[in-house]
């Protein structure tokens, strides 16, 4: 395994008001990787992602990125050290149009000429966006807000993408190109990638690595193709 | 008909003062869903600011000579004093309350503006204070109907301050982050935006609109008064209301119509219940569009 984690997960607690989510979830994740985070509805996926962002707070435990701790950085300064999220459900901006809600990806930087070329990237990665450019992000279809969301966060140039159920409510195809971009963003910009997915099929196969939270803990870790064969894991989470 | 251009004229002025205050309301409603009940406030102290500094200047002896520099910044200061006001006023009374419930904010408004109207009346007196000069003597007559200068002056700035904020809103890097911001919070932290300094913008921008109204309205009626700001910040939330609380244009839409509504109704039906119009259209809005003339989305868990 590559030297040091990117990103760390210590013994993390957090919780939604008075109901404890993550009760001491510790988990790697090393440069380059894909990781896939597995689990049942309502385990602590999209918390612990939102935990990592600084959106939901961390009562006990430490989250370490590039080996410094961001358990008290505020959330808003995160994308500016290169940790950037796709949330469930997308979360486009309603009446902003496309363009906008890409610029908004890029937010924080001044590069323009970057800025402009990144634009010109997503617009080329996904071709539907630039037809609907001046459109609101609320009068996408799902599959099109999914590849708005992405090349929004691509547009902040992440070192660590984490995505959030990226394949919820999409048609097969869609989630096929979806994945193939995961792919392709991972393995030419080496973007390191956290993935949660209520599909673990689709992401033990995605991903090098996988954890398996329940109820807040983490009860299994361990390379994506031996979870993908593990006998528990095919019958809680596959469906066998 | 030449008493209907008259009153059309008179509306415009009015509705454009309602149609500034108002935009703070919407803007803050729009941003963080709190009826900021002290901005009438912000109106207010815009108006005293605005005596302040204009004696000062008379004072100085800056008045005689360069009358126009003295009061380009005794407007720009007092807009600025405002602004800085509602930023603090955010960062005491409704910062600290983020994540209560919305009933304790909106208490916290109310206080809010029951202190800051308080230390007006303490610092400034119970009494009337008169405007020290008046911007522009004179008017123009065309066939029968009258418009000052100083109308034509009030109309035209509020004008300039109007096609401003909705450059600064829909043109500009930080209004698109404000309107992310009234979108999605959280959604807007991911991208790297703080939503606390867009909230502090938001009601300085505000304050900055109502302290030029106050302005407008202390040069218009010639006096300012501590409680100023009660009527006409209340009259500018149901035009607020009216256009659809959180939308800008609806906001500036609500106030001509109020201002309208309010000087047609004083002129054609009692100047007695000029007051009630307002409050008529309130209600009726509120029990016919609770959403507004062009508001959209609106849950019912919003107060």
């Amino acid at each position: 395994m590559a030297a040091e984690p990117i990103l760390e997960l210590q013994n993390v607690h957090a919780s939604y008001g008075n109901i404890k989510a993550l009760k001491g979830v510790s988990l790697k994740v090393y440069p380059g990787e894909i990781v896939a985070i597995i689990g049942a509805n309502g385990a602590g996926k999209s918390t612990t992602l939102m935990t990592i962002c600084g959106i939901v707070a961390v009562d006990e435990g430490d989250i370490l990125y590039q080996g410094r701790s961001i358990t008290k950085v505020a959330a808003e300064k995160l994308p500016v050290m290169g940790l950037c999220q796709v949330p469930e459900g997308r979360r486009i901006f309603p009446r902003l149009t496309v363009h906008e809600n890409l610029e908004l990806g890029a937010f924080y930087r001044r590069d323009r000429e970057g800025i402009e070329k990144d634009m010109q990237r997503v617009y080329e990665l996904f071709p539907v966006l630039k037809e609907r450019k001046r459109q609101q992000g609320g009068t996408l279809s799902g599959g099109e807000q999914q590849m708005l969301a992405i090349g929004r966060a691509l547009m902040s140039r992440p070192k660590v993408l984490l995505m959030d159920e990226p394949s919820l409510g999409l048609a097969p195809l869609i989630v096929q190109k979806i994945f193939d971009i995961i792919h392709e963003v991972n393995q030419k910009e080496g973007t390191t990638i956290l993935l949660v997915e209520q599909n673990a099929n689709l992401a033990l196969q995605a991903a090098q690595r996988g954890y398996v939270l329940e109820t807040g803990r983490v009860t299994m870790e361990d390379e994506a193709e031996k979870l993908l064969h593990n006998a528990e894991i095919r019958k809680a989470y596959l469906g066998e | 008909m030449d008493y209907f251009i008259q009153q059309l004229i008179n509306g415009i002025t009015l509705g454009g003062v309602y149609a500034l205050i108002a935009l703070g309301y919407t803007m803050v409603y729009g941003v963080i869903q709190l009826i900021n009940f002290a901005h009438g406030e912000f109106f207010a102290a815009g108006g005293y600011m605005g005596v302040i500094l204009l004696n000062w200047f008379i004072g100085r002896g800056y008045m005689s000579t360069h009358p126009m520099i003295c009061i380009g910044a005794s407007v720009v200061l007092t807009m600025g004093y405002c602004a800085f006001l509602a930023m603090g006023v955010e960062k005491i009374a409704y910062k600290p309350l983020r994540s209560a419930s919305r009933l304790a904010v909106l208490l916290s408004a109310l206080g809010m503006s029951i202190f800051l109207q308080n230390a007006m009346m303490l610092t400034q007196g119970v009494f009337d204070k008169p405007y020290p000069i008046e911007l522009a003597e004179g008017s123009l007559t065309v066939g029968g109907i009258t418009v000052s200068y100083l109308q034509v002056i009030i109309v035209v700035f509020t004008v300039v301050l109007l096609v401003g904020l909705n450059l600064l809103v829909f043109k500009t890097r930080i209004g698109m982050a404000m309107r992310a911001t009234a979108q999605d919070k959280v959604m807007s932290s991911l991208v790297a935006i703080s939503s606390n300094r867009i909230i502090s913008l938001t009601f300085a921008v505000g304050a900055g609109l109502a302290a030029a109204a106050g302005i407008m309205v202390g040069f218009y009626y010639g006096s300012v008064r501590y409680d100023m700001g009660f009527v006409p910040g209340i009259k500018a939330f149901a035009a607020a209301v009216l256009g659809g609380i959180g939308n800008i244009t609806g906001a500036m839409l609500g106030g001509l119509i109020i201002g309208m509504v309010e000087v047609f109704g004083a002129g054609y039906i009692s100047g007695q219940y000029k007051d009630v119009f307002a409050f008529i259209i309130l209600i009726a809005v509120l029990y016919f569009k609770p959403t507004g003339i062009m508001g959209e989305n609106v849950d019912d868990t919003r107060v």
